[in-house]
């Protein structure tokens, strides 16, 4: 049986992995390398790399920090942050990374989706999602640039569209959920199991190792995305699974 | 030298770095000369079927990879470079592959509950004892894929259950094929990469 997947997420600013809260604040947390070969040490599925490099001529930082990764870990590499274009998508593939998240630019152009699949393969394109639910309207609302700015999308029908358009993974952010340490935003995660049938990354509000059962015993998310817990050392991937593998969820 | 059949597929440069991280002389190559000259071809691939039998086409490697397969020369196919090793594959509609080992390459069903694509790191278990597949046994390793092979049980040395049990790894004499990424499936997977450059030293050493 597919095990449940356990991905950190890490920040990369100039080839230096950063953390902030919210993105303010940013602190030099370590070499990308050393940070991902600890991560596979303690068991880590995947890697999630997010550029939040904010120039454009300084992105090729991100291409070179890939590179070096790749060289030394040896499991599955996603890389998201400033993706418009197949070229970017295929100087990251080529650096080393295993599949491309696209968030804004797939908004701005679904197309973008399409055409990446159609080159690379489904397998390689995630579409990655920043929501936040509106009580007003009764709906999860898309947010791009950052979470900065809504949109007029309905997360749940914009994520049927993506995998339509080509994507073959969805990478979902609650915004509402993000940084509360509050658990997984439960309710989104099942409506997206019920409008989709790729796998889903759920992302956003984890703080305690019960919030990981929850979010894969009350939903049929494939994998589970944290940062700040993991980088501050609040838990251990190896933590996580213990925690998992007691309440009878298959992990590697 | 082992060389990896260079032919714009996706998964070609991380097999080079892993191999390159183990310390396993490699060079990519398109060439026929230098695939004629290897003690061990590695034929990655990502992507569709058609496709790629294709791009070996139109580089003119299709008989060269038969050739060195048929004069014993160690051959590790990954992923869809394993399924090319079978006979047929039905990945948008039917086409030839290299026929190295018998049997067709078929879409696992999506009315079983479960996800297709087959993504992310599964169980193997060992059906035949084998020094490739003995490392792999009740280890995960990293699989994406929506095609599997149907081939005898004689040519399967693992196998992953999901909704139906496909081969994780196959083996017909000095041809083997592994259905996960080795280069992407951490310790476990390197050591199969090992694996394979030991079939090549005995194969030079009993040749010699």
């Amino acid at each position: 049986m597919l095990a449940k997947r356990i991905i950190p997420c890490l920040d990369v600013d100039h080839g230096r992995v950063k953390k902030g809260v919210n993105f303010v604040n940013l602190t030099d947390v370590g070499d990308p390398v050393e940070i991902a070969a600890a991560y596979e040490k303690q068991g880590a599925d995947e890697l999630v790399f997010l550029d939040i490099t904010a120039t454009n001529e300084k992105r090729k930082a991100i291409v070179d920090t890939i590179e070096q990764v790749a060289s030394q870990v040896f499991m599955p590499l996603t890389v998201g942050g400033g993706i418009h274009t197949i070229d970017d998508m295929q100087r990251l593939l080529k650096a080393g990374a295993d599949k491309v998240a696209v968030n804004s630019a797939a908004v701005n152009d679904p197309n973008l989706i399409t055409a990446g699949a159609e080159k690379f393969g489904a397998q390689c394109i995630v579409l990655a999602i920043d929501t936040k639910w509106d009580p007003a309207t009764n709906r999860y609302v898309v947010y791009t640039n950052g979470g900065r700015k809504a949109t007029d999308l309905d997360a749940i029908k914009w994520a049927q569209e993506g995998v339509a358009k080509g994507a073959g993974e969805l990478l979902v952010t609650s915004m509402d959920k993000d940084g509360t340490k509050s658990g997984f935003d439960l309710k989104l995660y099942q409506a997206l199991g019920n409008a989709v049938s790729v796998p889903i990354i759920a992302s956003g509000g984890c703080g305690r190792l019960q919030h990981f059962t929850d979010v894969f015993e009350e939903t049929n998310v494939d994998a589970a995305l944290a940062a700040s817990v993991f980088h501050f050392g609040e838990l251990t991937i190896s933590d996580v699974k213990q925690e998992l593998r007691a309440n009878g969820v298959t992990v590697r | 030298m082992i060389v990896i059949i260079d032919y714009d597929t996706g998964n070609t440069r991380n097999l080079k770095k892993a191999l390159d991280y183990l310390h396993i002389e490699n060079t990519l190559s398109a060439d026929p000369a230098v695939i004629q000259q290897a003690d061990g071809v590695v034929l990655p691939g990502v992507g569709a079927f058609g496709k790629a039998m294709d791009a070996l086409r139109e580089r003119r490697l299709v008989t060269v990879i038969q050739q060195v397969a048929a004069q014993g020369t160690p051959m590790l196919g990954i992923c869809l470079g394993m399924q090319l090793l079978f006979e047929r594959g039905f990945e948008f509609g039917e086409n030839t592959g290299l026929g190295l080992i018998p049997g067709n390459v078929v879409a696992i069903p999506d009315n079983l509950g479960v996800k297709v694509p087959h993504m992310g790191w599964d169980l193997n278990t060992m059906t035949q004892d084998d020094p490739i597949a003995a490392g792999f046994n009740q280890e995960s390793t990293y699989f994406v894929h929506s095609f599997y092979a149907k081939t005898a049980p004689e040519n399967i040395l693992a196998t992953c259950d999901y909704g139906v049990t496909l081969p994780s790894i196959v083996r017909r004499d000095n041809v083997i094929g592994m259905q996960f990424h080795p280069e992407k499936s951490g310790q476990i997977g390197l050591n199969g990469l090992r694996a394979f450059k030991e079939v090549i030293d005995n194969a030079n050493y009993s040749s010699n």
